[in-house]
């Protein structure tokens, strides 16, 4: 197919109606609003065969979508920041409940003061809630991993979050490649569950449960979300065999491959670090990206496997962990290194929160003082 | 009655040996409405005491397919419940007769905390019935204060007596020009069951509130469980009627009432049996209150009667 | 849904439950009073199988499931004909 020029929503609403979702239930949210517009006008117009609900806010989004999820259909919704914050509650029940779902989570700051611009603050204050979270850089990336996002969800039983930087990938536009939609039906093939709240089935789901069968329950999730990062890899093998493209599995080494100064970061900031990389060479260091594709499940044993020994990796978190001293980026790659003990050297800053311009001569600079930093 | 009765159903939702207290009337409610639905539904539930009595997983003492959503989540879950399977019949991965979907949510996640999505499904015309079997607080914490507890009734959280009289969510919902309401006690059970059948034959949002008396809660004898329904029916205390479209029609006997036929009961016959009300009748102005109380229930029925023609 | 208590054993991922009798187990011996029924006296109404919480009143029969009866005392409360005595489960136990 020949690459066409779009929004990121925009990429991504043509994303779900490949996906041929039955089910969306949406309200608005600056900067999410046009995926829920356009794919209202898909539905009226007739370009997908689904049913749209048109809720009173995100609390409701996320349960009308958990039980048409458990009545067997294929859905999606998209939020935002405090949208995403609102249904924080109902994000940990579909993740207990094993709801496969998939969400477009366009990040953005959340609130105290008002800010309408990028940040992870919104998606990584939802990273205990047993969601499989992606962070993607390209609006190809968008469109491509809303179709991994569903062959993955269907299979574990996992709720899958999509995330994006608001107005740098949900506004701008990028030439990205649809795929046929031959192609997508081969590989997200129609979902068949399990198991479906109705009659047919019956069954009471999700009352209260015994310590014993709590514990049980809750550690299944915990272990399968350790699978998924297997699952997430073959999948995407599986994608870039049918539809020709690839985007990393957990992770993204951007840069070269005997590099021993990694820059860490995830969503649209990696480009920005690639140029990073490059101007940081003529300072003699020789650098590379490290994008996080996935943030949950954290991919440990991936990055225990690819850091090298000895290296210095430079951390930038879109976020604040707050009362840690700096992201969560950063205190999760401390600890998935902790056990090399190989003289690994990680620090890193809080940058870009509440929109903040990221150049790529600013991540240089950084890292460049923070390399500094390492070798005092 | 009786003869009716013999047609009902030995279908059961409710299985023995529930974990709910004895005397339930929540399991006497969803018995009934269990008759009129049929086996060919799904129900959405929301944290209450018809959920503490399910008995614990991987058992259930419910015999109809049941969701256990957030306390929020009543409406929103029942809409897109509903239109997930219409979905799915319409594309023919279902096939026969859509089962019905309806709600089983108490006081609280009706009048409280699940009311903005409750009033946002009954706006969109979700095609599912809402049952509130209302028990006049949050019973399955402990009989705290709900938006429905009426006026001078001791909870846990109003020690001293409720101070505000409780939220008319009835007229709020005639308000919504819904398809189809009712208000319904267990106390009168063909009326629960006329009513419930007929919601069945509607598609859009329906209605049903069904006034339910708390033995523990309201602090009664299990036995009289019924007769404290009755009473509140009597006394006006709770109304009897059902709207299609906006149109209301008052049910008996409370149509006595909005007619003139028939005077209610004093209000000391039903808040005299309860333990609840126990502390009025030790002040000095007990006549005031009462008569105040009476006063309320009038105006209620006048109200009620003013919107039969209106 | 099988019906075992080791959840890794569970078919399905979901957190289901399969309705059974007994869910919560034997509850009759919540009882403090026992209903009883004098078939003489009744005439097949069926209020006290409609009004029962507990739905253990045969609707044929009218013959009350004691494994599973809580006591509450409605079926005898409401009964037009009172046909139905509560007696308390100490007296019924040393009469029987």
């Amino acid at each position: 197919m020949s690459k066409i020029l779009n929004t990121g929503n925009g990429a991504c609403a043509m994303a779900v109606k490949a996906a041929k979702v039955d089910i969306i239930a949406a309200y608005p949210i600056t900067p999410q609003t046009s995926i829920a517009e356009k794919l209202a006008a898909y539905v009226a117009q007739g370009e997908m065969d689904a049913k749209y609900l048109p809720v009173e806010s995100e609390h409701s989004v996320m349960s009308a979508s958990a039980a048409a999820s458990a009545a067997g259909a294929r859905t999606f919704t998209a939020t935002s920041s405090q949208g995403l914050l609102y249904m924080h509650e109902v994000l940990h029940y579909t993740a207990g409940g094993r709801l496969p779902l998939v969400i477009a989570n366009v990040n953005r700051a959340i609130c105290a003061p008002w800010c309408l611009y990028v940040d992870h603050q919104d998606a990584v204050s939802q990273r205990d809630t047993g969601w499989i979270q992606f962070f993607v850089s390209t609006i190809q990336e968008i469109y491509d991993t809303i179709l991994l996002a569903y062959k993955v969800t269907e299979q574990i039983e996992i709720p899958v979050m999509v995330n994006y930087d608001g107005f740098l990938l949900s506004h701008s536009m990028m030439p990205f490649e649809p795929a046929d939609q031959a192609l997508v039906d081969a590989f997200l093939p129609a979902y068949e569950p399990n198991w479906r709240l109705h009659p047919q089935w019956g069954g009471t789901f999700g009352n209260v449960a015994p310590a014993d069968e709590y514990t049980a329950h809750r550690r299944r999730l915990a272990e399968d979300l350790e699978k998924a990062k297997e699952l997430i890899e073959s999948e995407a093998r599986n994608f870039q065999d049918l539809i020709g493209r690839w985007h990393g599995g957990l992770l993204d080494w951007q840069g070269p491959g005997d590099a021993e100064v990694l820059l860490v970061s995830m969503g649209s900031m990696a480009s920005e670090v690639q140029l990073a990389v490059q101007l940081l060479e003529r300072h003699g260091i020789r650098a590379a990206g490290l994008r996080i594709r996935v943030f949950r499940p954290f991919p440990r044993e991936a990055l225990a496997r690819i850091i090298p020994a000895g290296a210095k990796v430079l951390v930038f978190d879109r976020n604040h962990a707050y009362g840690t001293g700096g992201g969560a980026l950063l205190s999760e790659i401390k600890a998935a290194l902790y056990d090399r003990r190989d003289n690994i050297q990680i620090t890193g800053r809080v940058m870009g929160v509440g929109g903040e311009d990221l150049p790529a001569s600013l991540l240089a600079s950084q890292a460049l003082e923070m390399w500094e930093e390492l070798n005092r | 009655m009786s003869a009716r009765l013999q047609d009902l159903s030995s279908y059961e939702y409710v299985l023995p040996g529930s974990a709910a207290c004895a005397g339930c009337p929540s399991s006497i409610a969803l018995r009934l409405v269990g008759k009129a639905l049929g086996e060919n539904a799904v129900m959405v539930m929301t944290p209450s005491c018809a959920v503490a009595s399910t008995g614990p997983l991987p058992h259930s003492c419910y015999n109809v397919p049941a969701l256990n959503v957030c306390f929020a989540s009543a409406g929103a879950a029942a809409g897109g419940l509903s239109l997930a399977l219409e979905a799915q019949y319409e594309k023919g991965r279902l096939q026969g007769e859509m089962p019905t979907v309806f709600t089983w949510v108490g006081d609280g996640g009706t009048y409280d905390i699940g009311l903005q999505g409750l009033s946002a499904a009954a706006e969109r015309n979700d095609n599912f019935i809402h049952f509130c079997y209302n028990n006049e607080a949050y019973s399955n914490t402990g009989m705290q204060r709900s938006g429905a507890t009426p006026m001078h009734a001791v909870t846990t959280t109003t020690p001293l007596g409720k101070e505000n009289p409780r939220k008319n969510l009835a007229m709020i919902m005639l308000r919504q020009e819904i398809p189809y309401m009712a208000t319904a006690s267990l106390s009168y059970p063909m009326d629960l069951y006329r009513k419930v059948v007929k919601a069945k034959s509607i598609k859009g949002f329906k209605y049903i509130e069904i006034h339910a008396p708390c033995a523990p809660g309201w602090k009664f004898a299990t036995a009289d469980t019924v007769e404290i329904g009755r009473l509140a029916v009597r006394s006006g205390a709770w109304l009897l009627w059902e709207a299609e479209n906006g149109q209301v029609a008052v049910s008996s006997p409370t149509s006595q009432f909005t007619e003139g036929k028939a005077q209610p009961i004093p209000m000391i016959d039903y808040i005299g049996k309860q333990g609840r009300f126990a502390h009025l009748l030790k002040r000095d102005d007990q006549d005031a209150v009462l008569e105040e109380m009476r006063a309320a229930v009038l105006r209620d029925i006048r109200r009620l009667a003013e919107n039969v023609n209106g | 849904m099988n019906q075992s208590t080791n959840p890794s054993a569970h078919p399905f991922r979901q957190p289901l439950a399969r309705g059974m009798t007994g869910a919560a187990g034997l509850t009759g011996g919540w009882r403090l009073q026992r209903p009883v029924l004098d078939p003489a006296k009744c005439n097949g109404c069926l209020l006290c199988w409609i009004l029962c919480p507990d739905g253990v009143v045969a609707k044929d029969t009218r013959a009350i499931d004691y494994e599973y009866c809580k006591g509450c005392g409605i079926c005898a409360r409401e009964c037009p004909r009172k046909a139905i005595t509560m007696v308390k489960e100490s007296d019924y136990e040393q009469n029987s």
